[in-house]
Formats: structure tokens, sequence, C-alpha cells
């Protein structure tokens, strides 16, 4: 479950704004003070003291300028040090999610719990149906056996007075993929293989131990210190993230210094088009399914947790690949920067040389705040190149396959379901449609619940957004058919 | 009874620091202030502006006459409350 703004998630924000303005003002020669802006004596700490939270403060700075925490060596290195070293780097690291292991609260290990509203009944139930015998009575109480417990929940669901309760640890109960796991210390570690980068734990962890690579001063870098020019590439989930019109963000970010704004609304028109031609082509060659293939989280997930899904992936490249050839190719030498809700995405982008950075809504906002710009008081400027209905309700569930179906229509029997959130569960279902077959031919797999407008980089409440996605694709003209 | 009147800032600074998940008093509100309040979402009240620690403190929600920041879902519904009870005496 993931737990909308929270205390851990606003702090996020404001880091990143410290950041963002620690760079416009002096390029981080004061950065070391923004732990004790954040934390300032007087008020209470959140941990054991405000020392502590100024070392874990420190950290999320770090991931803040891209460094990451597991990779420190030197526990006296500087922010200011880190800053410049972010402003040095002219390539980027590898994106990865990472732990701070002094902030992860090493929680005790997922079980079920007997609480005191037991009151050690006559029926029994959680020790008759324990398949384990993990269950005794114990001083008129019941107990479960560590040792012997599978944590299948049994007991939980039997319990007439609801008094066993299943305490989870929320990263790995968050992670669609078991990529979480605990050391012998109790710290979580992500294994970098098997992580499909959704960031779920980031969103799901109540200590705020978990942190990415922001890419967001090497944007910045971009656009204060080099002579490049650097286009924005607008994720069609970017409408409803900011307040003010779409057309107002535009002017936004010119006035924050990008040189040039695109949709990628545009290219999802393009995937549209290539997605129906491909699907009506393996269904012609007799084939029985096909899959989405936009959502990068579901991608690696697809080629490392079910490879047997992985033939029926659509080849179809994605909205931000199709964007950004064209933005390449329409604006040659520039810098592309991918705007979006996404962190899979900056995986994607390291296998994509059109795209060069790729920040979050979040991201972007903090360099707006930190900016002093408010998107409402802006000129509202036009795309160059128009997007069509289709493209743009692709950041919505059934957004992608109702777009296919649209240009399919009539050229195959379309048959759509939607995977709407990769869970623990739809690893599984999608394993046994690999492999058992599926009633339907067209699986549509978004990683987050919603869509695109749930990604852990929005700003806007996931309702209010697929409610302005929505209107926005209602303003658009309907993408023509090839033959019309 | 007058209904308590909950101003939301909807500058970029209060939207981006969280005022967005404020709306969420749009779709979800508990049931005994429920019907009691008239929410409006204000462009940027320039609060910001007035404050020594500026956009630190947002953001900011105005319920009827006060002002809170640093507003969350929680604190807003806790001061609606307040509002509502110190009407009743």
């Amino acid at each position: 479950m993931l737990i909308p703004k929270n205390n851990a998630s606003m702090m996020r924000t404001k880091i990143l704004i410290k950041i963002a303005e620690s760079f416009l003002k002096n390029n981080f020669e004061e950065a070391d003070r923004i732990p004790l802006d954040l934390r300032p004596k007087e008020q209470m700490p959140s941990r054991c003291c405000i020392y502590k939270d100024r070392a874990v403060l420190k950290y999320r700075c770090m991931a803040a300028m891209g460094a990451c925490p597991e990779e420190e060596t030197d526990e006296l290195k500087s922010l200011k040090e880190y800053g410049q070293e972010a402003l040095e780097r002219r390539s980027l690291p590898k994106s990865k999610l990472s732990v701070i292991d002094i902030a992860c609260s090493a929680c005790i290990k997922s079980q079920y719990l007997v609480t005191n509203a037991c009151r050690g009944c006559f029926a029994q139930p959680c020790r008759l149906n324990c398949p384990r015998e993990a269950i005794s009575i114990v001083n008129g109480r019941a107990y479960i056996d560590p040792e012997k417990c599978v944590n299948c929940g049994k007991c939980h669901e039997v319990c007439p007075y609801h008094s066993i309760i299943k305490v989870p640890v929320p990263c790995e109960e968050a992670c669609p993929v078991g990529a979480i796991t605990k050391d012998e210390f109790g710290k979580e570690h992500i294994d970098t293989e098997k992580c499909i980068s959704c960031g779920k734990c980031l969103a799901s962890c109540p200590f705020g131990a978990i942190v990415e690579r922001s890419q967001m001063i090497d944007v910045l870098n971009q656009i204060h210190h080099t002579k490049n020019s650097v286009v924005a590439m607008l994720a069609p989930a970017v409408v409803g993230q900011f307040p003010g019109s779409i057309n107002q963000l535009v002017s936004a970010l010119k006035k924050a210094g990008f040189d040039e704004v695109v949709e990628v609304a545009v290219g999802a028109d393009i995937t549209t088009r290539k997605e129906a031609a491909e699907f009506v082509e393996r269904m012609e060659k007799g084939e029985k399914l096909m899959t989405t293939s936009c959502c990068p989280a579901y991608y690696k997930a697809a080629k490392v947790h079910v490879p047997e899904i992985a033939p029926f992936v659509s080849d179809t490249r994605t909205p931000m690949f199709y964007t950004a050839e064209l933005a390449k190719k329409t604006y040659p030498g520039y810098k592309t920067v991918f705007v979006g809700p996404c962190l899979a995405k900056r995986v994607e982008a390291e296998n994509d040389p059109n795209v060069d950075y790729v920040l979050t809504f979040e991201e972007v906002g903090a360099i707006l705040v930190a900016k002093k710009i408010n998107v409402d008081e802006c000129e509202p400027q036009d795309f160059s190149m128009v997007s069509y209905a289709q493209g743009r309700q692709f950041p919505l569930t059934g957004g992608v396959a109702g777009a296919v179906a649209s240009l399919v229509e009539g050229k195959a029997d379309f048959r759509p379901e939607r995977i709407d959130g990769l869970t623990k569960e739809n690893i599984k279902l999608l394993k046994r449609y690999a492999t058992k077959g599926c009633e339907n031919n067209m699986l549509e797999v978004m990683c987050c619940e919603g869509g695109c407008v749930s990604g852990p980089g929005c700003i806007a409440l996931p309702k209010k957004a697929a409610r302005a996605v929505g209107e926005y694709v209602a303003q658009a003209e309907k993408l023509p058919k090839e033959d019309e | 009874m007058e209904k308590v009147k909950v101003r939301i800032c909807l500058g970029t600074s209060c939207f981006v620091m969280g005022a967005s998940q404020i709306q969420e008093l749009e779709f979800n509100v508990p049931e005994d202030i429920a019907g009691k309040i008239e929410l409006v979402e204000e462009r940027c009240m320039k609060l910001c502006d007035n404050v020594k620690d500026k956009y630190v403190k947002g953001p900011f929600v105005m319920v009827n006459d006060e002002l809170i920041e640093e507003a969350t879902y929680e604190k807003v519904i806790n001061k609606v409350r307040q509002v509502l009870q110190d009407n009743c005496q």
C-alpha cells in the first residue's frame, strides 16, 4: 500500500528545493547548513535525537545531489564536496534505489502476532486451523511459535476477535518482485539485479530510508553552466501536476531555463499506431496474446521475473523513445530531459542514447519553487507539435489499451484486459496467463495502480490528476486512421 | 449554520510542498464535518512573501481567518473541528 503525502515524502520535496536553492545561490558553498536548517535545535526530534535526524538528512541530501549513500567512503566528506562533485561530473552515475542503513529502522521480520484482544476461547480456531501446529495456549492466551510459523495467515483469518494481527515490513510488502530483503542485522538491502525501479519501496518506507539518485543538479548544471541548449519532454501524466494550465507550464519551464518544451503524448501517438499495427500482425500470425511495453518497470519485471511472458511483450518502443528521437531530429545538439512521474524511466533512459536526463515532476517542481516561478502567473504558450486524444490518455489505466483499440477496430478481434498495478499477486497472474493462457488477447500492464498519474514522482493527487488528464483527452482530436 | 471556509493556496510553491494532497478534502471528509465546510482553491495568496522563513512554512491554508502553516490534511481537519466547536459555544 502506498502511503499518500506524509512527513517522509514532504521532507523529500523540501530537500530537493533546498538543494536546488543552494545550487542557485552559490554552487553549494553553504550546502552543509541544509540538514541544520531542516532540523533546527528547537524542534522535537523525530528519531532518537536531532543529531541522528540531521545525519539521515545529510544522506538524503546526498541522494538529491545524485550521490548514492551506499557508496559513501568517507563519512567526513561534506555536502559542499558532494555538490562540487556533482557539478564536475559530465556523465550520469547509474540510476539506482538504495537504502540509507542508519535510517532503516530494521522493522521486525514480517510476522503474525497475538494481541491482548485474545480471550483464550474454548473454540480455539487458531490452534486447530494452523497447518504447522505452531499455536499453543500459554497462560490462557494463544501463542505462536516463531520457529514453526510459516506466515500463512490462517490464524489471523479465523480468529473471531480479530486478535491476531499481521505486522508487515512495509518495503518488503510493497516490492512486487522480492528485491528488497534483510541482512543479518535486520537492515534492508535492494538487489539491483532483481529491482524493477518501480519506487514502491521508496514510497512505502515510513522512515524515509529509501532514496534514489536525483538528476536534478545535472540538469540545472546543463542549464546554468554549459552552453548546451536543453529540451524538456513532458510525459502525458504532466497534466494536472502543476497548478495552472499545461500551456502556462510551457512558459514556466522556459523561464526556468529550458529552451524548448515538447509533449511526450506526441510520441505516444506514434506508439499507438505502431502497437496497433503490431497487434494486428501478431494476431494474423495466430498468436494468442500481446502485452503493452510502455511501462519500463513492467518491461524489466517481464524480462527478469516472468520470462514466460516476455515473448508476448510488444516490440513497439515507448512514447519516450519516439519523442526523444523526434526531439533530437528537430533540435539537433540539444540535451533532452524527460520529465515524468516515473523512476524506472531513468533506467530505460540509460539504454536510450536519445534521452540524456530524466526528472520527476517533483524535481521539476523543486526547481520552479527554488526559482520562484509561479506557473499560473505565466503566459500560456502552445506546443509546436500537437498531440491527439490517444496519446494523451496513456497515463490512465485502460488508456493505452483504449488508444490501441481505436486503431485496431475492424482489423482484428480485440479483447483487452488490464493489469492495474504490479503486485506480488499480479506477477503470479502474469505467469499464469503466459503458461496456461488467457481469455483475452491484449494485456495492458501498468506498474502503478491507476496508471502513471499515481507514479512515485507525482505531485498531484492521483484522483485530481486523472480528472485533469481526462479533460485534456476530451479537448483533443482523435488520431486519424492511417487509411483516412 | 454558516460553513467554515477552507481556502487552500494553490501557488506553485504551496502545491509542490503538499497543498495538492490537502485537496483530498474534496473527496474525503470525516463524517462529523462533512457538509460543514466550503472548500476554495485559491491562486497564490502571496503568503510566502510575508513569512521570515518563506516557503519552508508552506503549504498555507486559511480556515476562516486563521492561517495554518505547514498545513496537512489532518491539521486542516483539526482546525475545522476547533472552529466548529468554538462556534457552538
